[in-house]
């Protein structure tokens, strides 16, 4: 009987069991990474920069070189090893609390600076390792365990639209916004993060691709409900698509 | 022999400049120096100084209290430092912009119309190198063509600016060994 | 080389450069300016990558990644700046990534004054980020000394892996003295390849810069590793000088940095006068010439501290001689200079058996 594989183990994965909650699209958009470094062939000249947050262990899980950030650094983190070896491809894998709130200086910065750099910027509305508290991406009325009424608009501002932040600046080359919440989703926010690193590996600068995700053990539901909620409440206010290409806009 | 200034004046004087090139005649010659500016706010075009040492030992402490030669390009700089200059050392003033007399009675005073000459030498923007000169030919302390080495490499490329230094600070030499005014 | 007369500030920068380091990543803050200045002109003449970060916290992550992918690197800053580099400089040790750091003292706490001080010696030598770590901490006291150490300090952090700081007060890098940058010269430490660096994985498993260690056994094994690697930089890299000791003295003077030279100058004074006093100048910091020190006192019968500080240094001065004599401090702040009559001064005092204007009571450690 011959044997016809359809769905392997990307080289640019390791084969360890993740540490992320059940439901937890983490998995997925690593996954997504490692298949557009395969694909690209890149995976043997690229660095990794991991933040803090859930992902902090990214480093455990993807068959390549890697460098641990402290909170909301890995922009300037990746800076560095750009910057010093221009023939490695740099990416980030940064959650919302790491890029969107300790660490935004560091990605505007990095952003207006053009590094040629690949941000991977996962928004699940919620700081996930330390326990479910309020993020600068946390939507209007969420509950967490530091807005425990929901979060009030008078007290903490609306969410942060990082990928349109990013967009108003001149120098990015590619900004977009995918979201992991369905099949179809997945699928384009594959293309999206491929795109992302062709663009690196022509040495046009900083990318970023934003990805909605869901986290079920901090909002408290179902992995199910989880992507039903995101598709409900994130979805309208973080419009998917394409802000910002090297060519001009795109529809 | 150690010889320890303080150069000061208004910021744009080229007080700082003439240290620098104090600095690097003593040098060629294979003499200990350091330089030290004031910085800060004194930087942003008010009063300016700067701290030169010029020794045969190496030199210990590049902050000089007491001065045993001290260049006033200005009034304000005058007055702060006039108190702090060592007894029987050298006040340099110029009497060009500085309207007092040197009241310190125990120290050798040298007048110097910097600006006057500066500007019959064709600028008075020489007048820093009058000064310089002036000092120089006072205490021969370094060579003048140590001297004009200096200026040489400081304006290398623009030989009008050079030969305008080389008079002005001829002419202060001469002022400075005093056969002239 | 012939010798130049440079700045403090660009002598480091061209002796880093000398030194192979080809990236440079800082954000402006005052006195050390000319430093990242230079290094924005001087870089791009070599082949070499000037960065303005946006923040110190910026630049020291900067550093952290080039370091990390195995490039020598640097900044520079000055106190307030420094403080905020202190949490990549704990990551930095933790994950074992050479890099050097240069603080250009000046006066604080908080933004204090922009004039000379030494009062983040507590700050480099003691700790300043979180966690168990140690620097090497080089303390030069003239230009030319400055360019030296900058250049063994990329040595001592490539050999170490671990960052390594260089310490002066403001006027190391704003006088002007003449100076050779000592082009060609062979490291003062064997190099080995950097096959730890995040430099792409190919044909070998990924290289991780990290310092998270979650399992405890893990970590005491780290931490201990690590503390083996401090001592034996306690045990090879100790550099001091001194000065007039070979004779007999009653009072033997602890300096480092500028202050030093100053009190060279009052010995040397003291010294036509017909009193002779010792000079003891640590040039690393950290490791702290204890022992030495300790030797050197032995014919002392008072041991004078002087800083640009309320009292740091003196403190490991005290720790140096234990109880065999007292140590007395003599300190200027504020970015105030302590001059060389101010020193006379003290000594004369000590000898005289009466207590200096202005001095701490000495006393038994």
């Amino acid at each position: 009987m011959s044997e016809l594989t359809v769905f392997k183990r990307p080289e640019a994965l390791l084969p360890v069991t993740m540490h992320y909650c059940p439901g937890c699209t983490h998995g997925i958009s690593h996954r997504l990474v490692a298949e557009a470094l395969d694909e690209l062939g890149l995976r043997e000249r690229t660095v990794g920069v991991a933040p803090v947050g859930c992902s902090v262990l990214a480093y455990d899980y993807f068959n390549c070189d890697f460098h641990e950030a402290s909170h909301g650094r890995a922009p300037a983190v990746a800076t560095g090893i750009k910057r010093a070896r221009p023939d490695l491809i740099v990416f980030t894998y940064q959650g919302d609390g790491d890029l969107a709130s300790i660490g935004m200086a560091e990605i505007v910065h990095a952003a207006n600076r053009g590094e040629k750099i690949t941000v991977i910027f996962v928004n699940n509305a919620i700081y996930g390792m330390t326990g479910g508290q309020m993020a600068p991406t946390t939507m209007p009325g969420q509950v967490a365990t530091t807005c425990p009424l929901g979060r009030d608009t008078n007290l903490a501002g609306f969410p942060i639209r990082m990928a349109e932040l990013l967009s108003a600046l001149v120098t990015p080359a590619f900004i977009a916004r995918g979201s992991l919440h369905s099949p179809l989703e997945v699928v384009k926010t594959k293309a999206l993060i491929k795109r992302a690193f062709q663009y690196q590996r022509e040495g046009t600068c900083f990318s970023l691709v934003e990805c909605l995700s869901t986290c079920p053990t901090n909002w408290g539901i179902t992995p199910t409900d989880s992507l039903k909620w995101l598709e409900e409440n994130m979805l309208p206010y973080y419009p998917l698509g394409i802000k910002k290409t090297p060519e001009g806009k795109e529809a | 022999m150690q010889n320890e200034m303080i150069l000061a004046g208004f910021g744009g004087q080229g007080v700082l400049l003439i240290g620098k090139m104090l600095a690097y005649a003593g040098m060629k010659e294979g003499k200990e120096v350091s330089w030290l500016p004031s910085y800060g706010p004194e930087m942003r075009g008010g009063t300016c100084n700067c701290t030169v040492v010029v020794s045969d030992k190496p030199v210990g402490s590049p902050v000089v209290k007491s001065p045993n030669i001290m260049i006033a390009l200005n009034r304000p700089s005058l007055d702060k430092f006039e108190p702090s200059v060592r007894p029987e050392g050298i006040l340099l003033i110029n009497s060009s912009l500085i309207d007092r007399k040197a009241e310190r009675k125990d120290v050798d005073v040298l007048y110097v119309r910097a600006n006057e000459v500066a500007i019959e030498c064709g600028s008075p923007k020489a007048a820093n190198m009058v000064a310089l000169g002036a000092l120089v030919g006072k205490t021969g302390m370094v060579g003048v063509e140590s001297v004009k080495a200096a200026i040489a490499k400081t304006f290398e490329g623009k030989e009008k600016i050079i030969q305008l230094n080389y008079k002005a600070l001829e002419r202060g030499v001469a002022i400075g060994k005093g056969e002239a005014q | 080389m012939a010798k130049l007369l440079m700045k403090g500030a660009e002598a480091i920068g061209e002796a880093a450069i000398a030194a192979d380091c080809r990236l440079f990543f800082g954000y402006p803050i005052t006195p050390q300016n000319e430093i990242p200045e230079y290094m924005s002109l001087r870089l791009p003449q070599v082949g070499g990558t000037f960065v303005q970060a946006e923040s110190e916290v910026a630049a020291s992550n900067m550093l952290y990644g080039a370091g990390g992918s195995g490039a020598r690197v640097f900044t520079s800053s000055s106190s307030p700046g420094i403080s905020l580099m202190m949490e990549a400089l704990s990551y930095l040790a933790g994950a074992e990534v050479p890099v050097v750091i240069v603080n250009i003292m000046r006066a604080g706490p908080g933004l204090g004054g922009i004039l000379p001080a030494q009062a983040d010696y507590f700050q480099a030598t003691k700790g300043g980020g979180h966690g168990d770590y140690r620097c090497i901490v080089l303390a030069p006291w003239s230009v030319q000394d400055a360019a030296d150490l900058i250049m063994d300090a990329f040595d001592l952090a490539d050999f170490y892996r671990n960052p390594v700081l260089m310490i002066g007060d403001a006027l190391i890098a704003q006088m002007m003295e003449p100076v050779e940058i000592r082009e060609g010269r062979k490291p003062c430490k064997p190099l080995a390849p950097k096959d730890w660096a995040t430099t792409g994985n190919k044909g070998r498993k990924p290289n991780i810069i990290n310092s998270l260690i979650l399992d405890p056994e893990d970590l005491e094994r780290h931490n201990r590793r690590l503390k083996a690697k401090f001592d034996s930089m306690e045990r090879d890299e100790v550099r001091w000088a001194s000065y007039n000791t070979d004779g007999d003295y009653d009072i033997l003077i602890a300096a480092y940095g500028t202050p030093a030279r100053v009190c060279l100058t009052a010995v040397n004074e003291l010294k036509e006068k017909g009193v002779n006093v010792g000079l003891f100048r640590p040039i690393t910091l950290w490791p702290f010439p204890y022992a030495p020190l300790r030797e050197k006192a032995k014919k002392a019968k008072a041991v004078l501290t002087v800083e640009l500080s309320t009292g740091q240094m003196v403190e490991d001065v005290r720790t140096a001689v234990c109880e065999d004599l007292p140590v007395h401090f003599y300190g200027r702040q504020g970015g105030i200079l302590v001059t060389p009559d101010e020193v006379v001064e003290q000594v004369t005092a000590l000898l005289g058996g009466a207590r200096p204007k202005g001095a701490r009571k000495g006393g038994k450690a």
